[in-house]
């Protein structure tokens, strides 16, 4: 039923929680774990800011994504990293619709109360436009 | 250059690329009148150099979706040109800060960029956010508090519409709302058309009326150098973004030289000199603005509305364009540099500072960025000139071996001579280079004068393990300095 599951994550504290409920949810169906951590624009500036060149940018990237890598790494289930540029929902969204997955876990937090307020929720966003079940760890 | 990749730069994305095209010109309007009041010149001159600069750099630019016109940054440089001889000098200046980009370009000088750390980039764009708040605060001078409303009212909007709709840049509907406000609520309060001309004509060829002489060149020269690297480091560091962003490669070569005509197109039109723009480009690439279709859309629409519009845009409210322009800063600044500042190594802290501190003086990023590079190449070979020599005492006390560590260079050479016991009991002394590197005809001269030194006291002295590059140089220049008496 839940075999293709998608975990949007951030490698923030917060979203490790979405990380185990995504694990035990995918070692129950048997299913596979696609991570994705979308960079927005302002992200984008200020890791082009802050870093010198390409790889190390990279390597920062895959560094923030560690603690949920570890997790993965420590269960059984089959798991990929997907580093993708754009908006968070709209893209998380995109990347779902399009390849046809069966569920979606993301954490409902992220940003502070001023910046849901301008910006909206992310997790409210992509469980509105989503085609699959969506579970929202608060 | 292949057929292919022509046609995927200008016709791969043409939906994306004409609606992202529009967006951007809608929301270039207010920030080109804005930095044309910041440089002190009608709005006519921002608004045809963010028309001339976009359909250039779209055509010969090496970072397609990239968006460039008239910029805060270089407006800033202009002031005092602009002040003290007129337009007619900033044109001419325009024009050669094109040449000198181009010749960056062909040299592939975009490589300096390399040598201009992150810690000066993030100075840089802080000095620039804060230059650009101080500058709105002289419109405050004398105003009364429906002033102070009105600027509220457009940050507001600005941030909190969003929400409602991206389809249309926030920034249009505060200046649109902003301004009905104005005219059909009969407040009176300061307009663009206040401050300077608005033409509904297209731009003309004309060539700046001044002497060609070497005075005018000594005059324009300065601010065209100002103006060449801050916008060539503007460029780069939005096309870094913009790559980053949409995980493309681009021709840095190729767009210091599109910068360099671009520029010295929009000086003969009668422009300012421009650079890429951060803030624009994220916008066209968020609105799915891809190829070079969407500059060159954002162009042609921005000319289009200003011939249509032009009666409107005289009319919109200073307070609004202040609004604009804080929102411009605060989006400019890089926070995290100020949450994280603590958490950097103290030369990263000291260098940004230092940058921000300079371009708050001078009023010139370019010579923020200078003192910044300078200052950081001074931590950097202080970093780097710390030798460690380590010795231990061998058959039976009568040879000591020095480990020496670390990189033999001019600025390291005088505290590393002092490590040696020169006055010692044993016959014979190795010092080991194995863990060094020699750089500098210095570096072959202490080691000279460290074996003088030593023979001076009867202590047999050798050098080993050293590297083949070092070897080499030691070879080359290595007794010179003992031969000639030194």
């Amino acid at each position: 039923m839940f075999e293709k599951i998608v975990l949007a994550s951030d490698g923030s504290e917060h979203s490790l929680r979405s990380t185990t409920h995504a694990i035990e949810l995918a070692e129950k169906f048997n299913g596979t774990i696609d991570v994705v951590y979308v960079v927005d624009g302002q992200t984008a500036k200020s890791d082009v800011l802050h870093n010198n060149g390409k790889l190390e940018i990279a390597k920062k990237r895959h560094e923030k994504m560690k603690p949920v890598v570890d997790l993965l790494e420590r269960s059984d289930v089959e798991y990929s990293i997907h580093i993708l540029h754009g908006e968070a929902g709209p893209t998380i969204v995109e990347f779902t619709n399009e390849n046809g997955f069966d569920c979606v876990v993301i954490g409902s937090r992220g940003l502070n109360d001023l910046q849901t307020f301008i910006l909206g929720s992310v997790s409210h966003k992509v469980a509105k436009r989503v085609n699959c079940p969506v579970l929202i760890v608060k | 250059m292949k057929i292919e990749t022509l046609k995927r730069e200008w016709v791969g994305n043409i939906r994306g690329d004409v609606l992202a095209g529009m967006v951007v010109a809608l929301a270039l309007i207010p920030e080109a009148i804005a930095f044309s009041i910041i440089a002190g010149v009608d709005p006519m001159v921002g608004l045809y150099a963010s028309f001339c600069i976009a359909i250039v750099i779209s055509i010969v630019g090496g970072r397609p979706g990239m968006i460039s016109a008239a910029t805060g940054a270089m407006a800033l440089l202009m002031v005092t040109l602009i002040a003290e001889h007129g337009l007619q000098y900033l044109l001419a200046a325009t024009i050669l800060t094109g040449v000198i980009q181009i010749l960056f370009g062909v040299f592939k000088l975009s490589r300096v960029m390399k040598f201009v750390p992150r810690s000066v980039m993030v100075g840089f764009v802080n000095a620039l956010a804060i230059l650009i708040f101080q500058a709105q605060l002289t419109h405050f001078v004398g105003e009364t508090w429906i002033m102070y409303a009105l600027v509220a009212l457009t940050l507001a909007i600005i941030y909190i519409f969003p929400r409602v709709t991206k389809a249309v840049p926030s920034t249009l509907v505060a200046i649109i709302i902003i301004t009905s406000i104005t005219i059909f609520g009969n407040i009176d309060s300061k307009t663009v058309g206040d401050l300077g001309n608005l033409t509904q004509q297209l731009p003309v060829f004309l060539i700046p009326s001044i002497p060609f002489n070497l005075e005018t060149l000594m005059i324009i020269l300065p601010y065209s150098l100002s103006l060449a690297i801050v916008g060539l480091t503007e460029t780069l560091l939005t096309a870094n973004i913009v790559d980053d962003m949409t995980d493309t490669e681009s021709n840095k070569n190729r767009e210091s030289r599109g910068q360099g005509i671009a520029n010295i197109v929009a000086g003969f039109f009668g422009g300012m000199a421009g650079c890429a723009m951060i803030g624009q480009s994220g916008i066209n690439v968020k609105s799915g603005g891809r190829g070079r279709l969407s500059t060159f859309i954002a162009g042609v629409f921005l000319m289009i509305l200003i011939i249509v519009l032009g009666d409107l845009l005289v009319q919109i409210p200073m307070a609004a364009l202040v609004g604009v322009m804080f929102m411009v800063s605060i989006g400019t600044f890089d926070w995290s540099s100020l949450t994280n500042l603590h958490k950097l190594p103290k030369t990263d802290a000291v260098v940004m500072l230092t940058t921000v501190a300079i371009v708050l003086v001078t009023h010139d990023l370019s010579k923020g960025v200078l003192a910044g590079v300078l200052l950081s190449a001074i931590f950097f070979a202080a970093k780097i000139s710390k030798v460690k020599v380590t010795d231990e005492l061998v058959h039976e006390s009568t040879k000591r071996i020095y480990y020496v560590h670390g990189q033999l260079f001019f600025a390291s050479v005088n505290d590393f001579v002092k490590k040696f016991a020169y006055v010692d009991s044993v016959r014979e002394v190795e010092i080991d280079l194995s863990n060094a590197h020699l750089w500098d005809d210095s570096a072959i001269g202490a080691l000279d004068k460290i074996e003088m030194k030593f023979e001076q006291n009867n202590i047999q002295i050798i050098y080993s393990g050293l590297n083949k590059d070092s070897a080499r140089l030691k070879n080359k220049i290595g007794g010179l300095s003992k031969a000639s008496g030194h």
